[in-house]
């Protein structure tokens, strides 16, 4: 081997404790961003060693280099570009993008080594390579494609509504015999490119039609499954090529990956199966109501509203995808300062699925300024409901029914805030339209609820208005 | 089984075990941005990108080359800078105007 190639594996050890340490560091916000320059640093070390790797071992041509730096440079530009100019409410579809390239070019690395092996090679190529590639080349190709489509979706590319595509589950299963099949074939022995090509095919559609069936409200869900998938692909891709930076790497994405699609599954109280085999509510959960559910409901003006949270000692803030969708972030900051230059506690209630991937809301709310200290967790916030005088609701709407309390509905057993604990409940919304999971929310009813019918920078702007009317601010 | 496979399986489920133990210490708060680092670290596959740059000799080795290194170029770039935007939202300090003492001050 060598004190060269030595030397090189210690420097990819080097950068891989640096991702470990950096994602450590992401323990606390205010040490996060450490992490990640951390992160950076062990990826700029990996980087240059390869580079060092394979100027050392001179195998590579003029044209690959070419390759290499034309496509890096074209890459790097295009990615830097999307993050500077992405919008916060549109970090899922980024995300996502992220993992299918990821994705992408860990199948990528895969076919091109075995395309080189089967090219050489007159003996079968060893299993370990072979069935590490055939892994790689599956779930980096469902991630590749699922990830683009989620994207579409979140983009509003493709419409966000659940689509039902044809019969398949025939198709899905068709197609994981051909991939067993073609799995098989390569095992056997044979070296052939043509098989490793039809399973990349295969597994580009099956990955559209796992995606195509999910719903906009499952997206976390599914944004850190294809996370974890992406992680694994990318160790598969090390398994291959045998690098174990990219094994770690690889490993340590898939972790956070499984963690977060867990926690957001266990959020909406759904099993990850129930989710990719798609639809909400679509077994036999059939939408029992109590009688008079879609009664009266109390409808308060903006003065109204403005009076109660001016007189208040404690509002919590209840957020939805409704508020980031309306682009009302600023707004409510806006109001929350205003409140507290008043002497008025403001705080948070931020549930985990709030928004479209995990933590969404707590970034939304953060680019408008407001404190993280502010943002509470479910957990950390739910006791705190019953002292609380005005919940302000906007935009939210499942993650607020108590009638997931009790059993034989939709949202049954999902975790909810305890907004209907507060002693007086303002909602912000547009109309009595329903939620994701398509049933009345039975907090809209309870007499201590005011209904503001708005849209939720309209209304917020009305409302800031009121405030300093009445107690005339500034 | 040969040993190196052994070697590369024991590393990639002890990695894992790591990954499951720090990163379920991060807060909810961060969840975004993690994931965005998550996507980042991953960008490791660039690694695999040159290496198989550094092998092709042929159309079809150049240019699975080439398009690897743009996908794991804009992967690793993008996600840096993205998640380096985000943590600086998170990293303001609350202005005046609040007049109670804040739980934790530590300052970064």
């Amino acid at each position: 081997m060598g004190a060269f190639y030595d030397g090189i594996a210690l420097i990819y050890l080097a950068s891989a404790t640096c991702f470990v340490l950096g994602l450590h560091l992401m323990n606390a916000p205010p040490t996060a961003n450490h992490g990640n320059r951390l992160s950076a640093l062990g990826m700029a070390v990996a980087v240059a060693a390869t580079l060092a790797l394979i100027a050392h071992d001179g195998t590579i041509s003029t044209t690959g280099w070419l390759m290499l730096a034309v496509g890096g440079v074209l890459g790097s530009g295009l990615g830097l570009y999307l993050a500077r100019t992405v919008e916060m409410t549109a970090m899922p579809q980024l995300v996502s993008l992220f993992n299918a390239v990821g994705g992408g070019a860990a199948a990528l690395v895969a076919i091109a080594d075995f395309v080189r092996l089967a090219g050489i090679l007159h003996a079968p190529i060893a299993a370990r390579i072979s069935v590490t590639s055939v892994l790689d080349v599956v779930i980096g190709a469902v991630t590749l494609s699922g990830s683009v489509v989620a994207a579409g979706k979140l983009q509003g590319f493709i419409p966000s509504e659940p689509i039902v595509v044809p019969s398949g589950r025939i198709v899905n299963l068709v197609l994981a015999l051909a991939l067993c099949a073609g799995t098989g074939y390569i095992l056997s022995g044979a070296n052939s490119v043509v098989t490793l090509i039809g399973i990349a095919i295969a597994s580009l559609i099956m990955g559209v039609i796992m995606v195509l069936p999910i719903g906009g409200a499952d997206m976390p869900v599914v944004i850190s499954l294809l996370n974890a998938f992406t992680g694994t692909a990318v160790a598969m891709a090390g398994f291959v090529i045998n690098s174990v930076g990219l094994i770690i790497a690889g490993a340590l994405v898939g972790a956070s990956g499984s963690i977060l699609t867990k926690l957001m599954a266990d959020a909406m109280n759904r099993s990850i199966l129930n989710i990719v085999a798609g639809g909400f509510g679509t077994g036999d959960t059939a939408s029992v109501i109590g009688a008079g559910a879609s009664g009266q409901v109390r409808s308060v003006g903006a003065d109204d509203v403005a009076i109660q949270l001016a007189y208040a000692q404690k509002v919590i803030i209840v957020p939805g995808y409704g508020l980031a969708a309306a682009h009302a972030q600023h707004a409510v900051k806006e109001l929350a300062d205003l409140l507290e230059k008043r002497g008025v506690e403001v705080s948070y209630a931020i549930h985990p699925v709030a928004g479209r991937m995990p933590g969404h809301m707590n970034v939304l709310l953060a680019e408008a300024e407001v404190p993280y200290q502010q943002l509470k967790t479910m957990e950390e916030i739910n006791p705190e409901f019953p002292r609380t005088d005005v919940a302000l609701v906007i935009g939210a709407n499942d993650v607020t029914n108590p009638a997931a309390r009790r059993p034989g509905n939709a949202v049954s057993g999902m975790p909810i805030l305890d907004v209907d604990k507060a002693k007086s409940i303002i909602v912000i919304k547009r109309s009595m339209g329903h939620g994701y999971a398509g049933i009345d929310n039975e907090l809209y009813n309870d007499p201590k609820t005011g209904m503001f019918f708005a849209d939720a920078q309209a209304g917020l702007r009305a409302i800031i208005a009121a405030v300093k009317m009445l107690v005339g601010v500034d | 089984m040969d040993t190196s496979l052994i070697t590369d399986v024991t590393i990639f489920v002890l990695s894992l075990l790591v990954g499951f133990e720090v990163i379920s210490k991060v807060p909810q708060t961060l969840h975004t941005p993690l994931m965005s680092a998550a996507n980042s670290i991953h960008g490791v596959v660039i690694v695999g990108a040159f290496l198989i740059a550094s092998t092709a000799h042929d159309a079809v080795g150049y240019t699975l080359a080439f398009i690897a290194a743009v996908f794991a170029g804009m992967n690793v770039v993008g996600g840096y800078t993205v998640t380096d935007r985000m943590l600086k939202m998170f990293q303001r300090r609350p202005l005046a105007a609040r007049s109670e003492a804040t739980e934790d001050g530590g300052k970064s």
